[in-house]
């Protein structure tokens, strides 16, 4: 391979999205994957690809982004990408991205921004990879983004459960039995968060959700250009491993937020943002559904009872109400004496749209 | 060795350095890109040593430290697959944990360069040498080479990136080294300086595999038995090639440095008129070259040859030096439970070697030295002596002899 042309060096030039308008036209991840129907977290992989462009290169853990994309002789993947083993996307970030540097430095690499993309899927990241994703966000002198796809299960096995399936949801580990009707007792690990408490010097971890498009590549852009190791957490909708239509993706994606189950925020420098339709629950001016209209349209519910949906809510009612900072930091009690965290919280990033705040459906356009 | 003409153009510097250090100052002459470290006894010292240099300015490279050794391996890994030069390394349960990253770094065929530091695998904690860690890659794929001194550590490291790097090989190489026998004794190493390098390592190039924006390809895409056979075959024939191009490195090497034994597979020591040859792999070939001079002043006709390349397995010399020999004595440090004769690795494999021999000798599995103990000179005579009744006696009824095991243990 002949590496002769010249480019400018630096941070990657990738400006806001602030309209549909500004998506790229050209697609990097197109046809070729075998993923189900109305998968968002192959809808995620275009949306990277589209927000990063073509100086990137992606490097998928083993899961179903990883099976059910790349079969050989039929990728999707029109920028270069490389497997990695399931609990490694954080080391191979680190791998990759020092590549580059040291080769550059040196002069054997034309100097010039790279994008380097991981990807994993909660089974990967929030479970076995977390470790290494950790100690990726140590590495401050290297430029990768870690995204998490958070279909909250093993979807590419038989859908198990893993430390990011919400509670009481029916998987192949977890079934509904005579005896016991619950057997995911686990509540849904917060690992954006935990990341973002543990790693003070991470310029960008960020939450996210497939349904909203822009917003998601909003991100994976400020992420990007910020630099550094940076991480995004994305919650997408699995009608495999849900057990919903597939007609009903971005739907179900969407009252996933709107119930106030995912919220969606980015911490860019040090700084907490809520995003679109979490805002404006955060600042009071709109109210979250019932979690009932979105637990029941999947089948991984329909086994609850009152008592359950009841109980969901409860928990979801305690993040909202008791926590110092919603669906972020799991501490209500405060010292006596000490004020409660004021809600003054800064504007979207960059002027791009607050995606969201236009009410339901902004992200349904998204290409 | 005397010294060539051609190694007096290379300007070369005596060090009294360790195994590990020795290995260090190649990686410093060898323009390492990326290293990924992170803590075991005995490896750990060339990470310490590297990391030295590239604080002190001496070496450019980009020192990471993991959190894991699986993590450690992977970063490597993908380091290597941008073009990046690069090494990496652990011993005993660590190389094991790494086990995962360590298979699919030969799967893709990258040039991975490690030092496994041998070390007995955990339970009990021990840091003492034992091989069976490195040998847990036998099957899958690396290059593997036992070092027994520091002069051989310096310029097997050399070798290896060659080798792997070598586009007719592209497999991974590990350097294994007896823990604290090599990797923390001190010997007198002539460190080259940089124009010997040069001339011997060309850079690493990667072409049409290089993982990079301007080389949009994938990686290890997902595969089921559609072309897994054709996979492994191929990797078998770079693990077959690699055997021509190891010879011809080596002979490169000779020309350059002027030193280094003539036969780059095996160590042969008077082995020529000998009727039992003692066979071992690592340090313990000091004691027993020393036990075979004093066999030797007693009449006794007995020699040594040194496995050193373990993968690829050195059959065809195997043949050549040992058959029609009274008897062949296997010092494993290592251990197969239930194998065959309850033997060790390299007995066994020994033996399958020299079965197609129309006057194949006796082979006699030997277990010594597990889990750091001395190999000492009056062992060799022990082993010397078992291997004598043994080659006389029923060999069908024989297992292998564990050497030195205290009080009764059945």
């Amino acid at each position: 391979m002949a590496i002769t042309e010249a480019r400018p060096a630096g941070r990657p030039d990738l400006a806001p999205i602030r309209t549909i308008r500004d998506v790229p036209v050209e697609e990097f991840y197109t046809s070729g994957h075998r993923t189900c129907q109305g998968c968002h977290s192959a809808l995620l992989m275009k949306y990277l690809a589209k927000a990063a462009g073509p100086r990137t290169v992606t490097i998928g853990a083993t899961g179903c982004m990883y099976v059910a994309n790349t079969s050989y002789y039929a990728t999707p993947w029109v920028i270069p990408w490389m497997h990695t083993q399931l609990g490694a996307t954080g080391a191979a970030v680190i791998g990759a991205a020092a590549g580059y540097a040291v080769q550059q430095r040196k002069g054997k690499l034309p100097e010039e921004p790279i994008n380097v993309i991981g990807i994993a899927g909660d089974g990967g990241g929030a479970d076995m990879g977390l470790s290494a994703i950790s100690a990726a966000l140590q590495h401050t002198q290297y430029n990768a983004l870690i995204i998490l796809y958070d279909n909250e299960s093993y979807a590419n096995t038989d859908i198990q459960a893993s430390g990011s399936t919400p509670w009481g949801a029916v998987t192949a580990f977890t079934p509904s039995g005579t005896v016991r009707r619950i057997t995911q007792d686990r509540w849904k690990k917060n690992t954006p968060a935990m990341l973002v408490a543990g790693h003070p010097e991470a310029r960008y971890i960020g939450s996210a959700s497939a349904a909203f498009g822009v917003d998601v590549m909003n991100k994976i852009r400020t992420a990007l250009r910020v630099g550094g190791p940076t991480y995004l957490h994305v919650h997408d909708a699995c009608p495999k491993g849900w057990d919903f239509d597939p007609r009903y993706s971005r739907e179900l994606g969407q009252l996933a937020v709107e119930c106030g189950v995912v919220p969606l925020w980015e911490v860019v420098e040090g700084e907490l943002r809520y995003n679109g339709i979490t805002r404006q629950i955060v600042e009071g001016r709109r109210k979250r559904k019932p979690v009932r209209e979105y637990l029941m349209r999947q089948g991984r519910f329909a086994h609850f009872t009152e008592d359950d949906i009841e109980y969901f809510q409860s928990k979801v009612d305690e993040m909202w109400e008791k926590w110092i900072l919603p669906g972020f930091l799991p501490v209500a009690a405060l010292p006596e004496g000490l004020p409660r965290p004021g809600r003054k919280l800064a504007a979207p990033a960059d002027g791009a749209v607050d995606e969201g705040a236009a009410g339901e459906g902004a992200g349904e356009a998204a290409p | 060795m005397a010294v060539t003409e051609a190694s007096k153009r290379f300007a070369q510097h005596e060090e009294l350095i360790t195994g590990t250090e020795a290995v260090a100052q190649a990686l410093r002459l060898a323009d390492v890109d990326v290293m990924a470290g992170y803590p075991i006894r005995p490896y750990d010292s060339v990470m310490s040593a590297v990391a030295k240099m590239i604080a002190n300015g001496q070496m450019d490279a980009d020192f990471i430290i993991a959190e894991s050794e699986h993590s450690q391996f992977e970063i490597v890994k993908h380091a290597s697959a941008t073009g990046a030069r690069v090494f990496v390394g652990s011993s005993g349960v660590g190389w094991m944990y790494a086990m995962e990253a360590i298979v699919v770094t030969a799967a893709l065929r990258l040039p991975v360069v490690a030092l496994v530091g041998n070390r007995a695998l955990d339970d009990p904690g021990a840091f003492g040498v034992e091989h069976n860690d490195a040998l847990a890659v036998r099957d899958a794929g690396w290059l593997l080479y036992w070092v027994a001194e520091g002069q051989e550590a310096l310029d097997t490291t050399f070798l290896a990136y060659r080798v792997a790097e070598d586009a007719r090989v592209s497999l991974p190489c590990a350097l294994s080294m007896d823990g604290a026998f090599l990797t923390h004794s001190q010997h007198l190493v002539m460190v080259p300086e940089k124009d010997l390098v040069e001339a011997f390592l060309p850079p690493y190039d990667l072409k049409k595999r290089r993982f990079h924006p301007d080389n949009p390809i994938s990686i290890a895409p997902q595969y089921n038995e559609d072309w897994v056979m054709e996979t492994r075959k191929q990797s078998d024939a770079a693990m077959r090639r690699a055997r021509g191009v190891i010879a011809e490195a080596y002979e490169e090497l000779r020309r350059l440095t002027g030193r280094g034994d003539p036969n780059p597979f095996v160590e042969t020591y008077r082995i020529e008129d000998a009727d039992y040859v003692l066979i071992g792999m690592g340090t313990v070939a000091m004691p027993i070259k020393v036990a075979v001079d004093q066999m030797r002043e007693r009449g006794k006709r007995v020699g040594f040859l040194r496995i050193k390349w373990f993968r690829p397995f050195p059959d065809e010399e195997l043949r050549h030096f040992l058959h029609g020999r009274k008897g062949v004595g296997v010092v494993d440090r290592d251990y197969s439970y239930g194998s065959t004769r309850h033997g060790g690795a390299v007995y066994n494999e020994v033996r399958s070697a020299l079965y197609d021999l129309a006057d194949r000798p006796p082979v006699i599995g030997f277990i010594a030295g597990l889990g750091g103990r001395e190999v000492s000179v009056e062992d060799v005579f022990r082993i010397q002596e078992q291997l004598e009744r043994s080659a006389a006696g029923d060999l069908l009824a024989e297992s292998a002899h564990w050497i030195g095991v205290r009080g009764p243990v059945e």
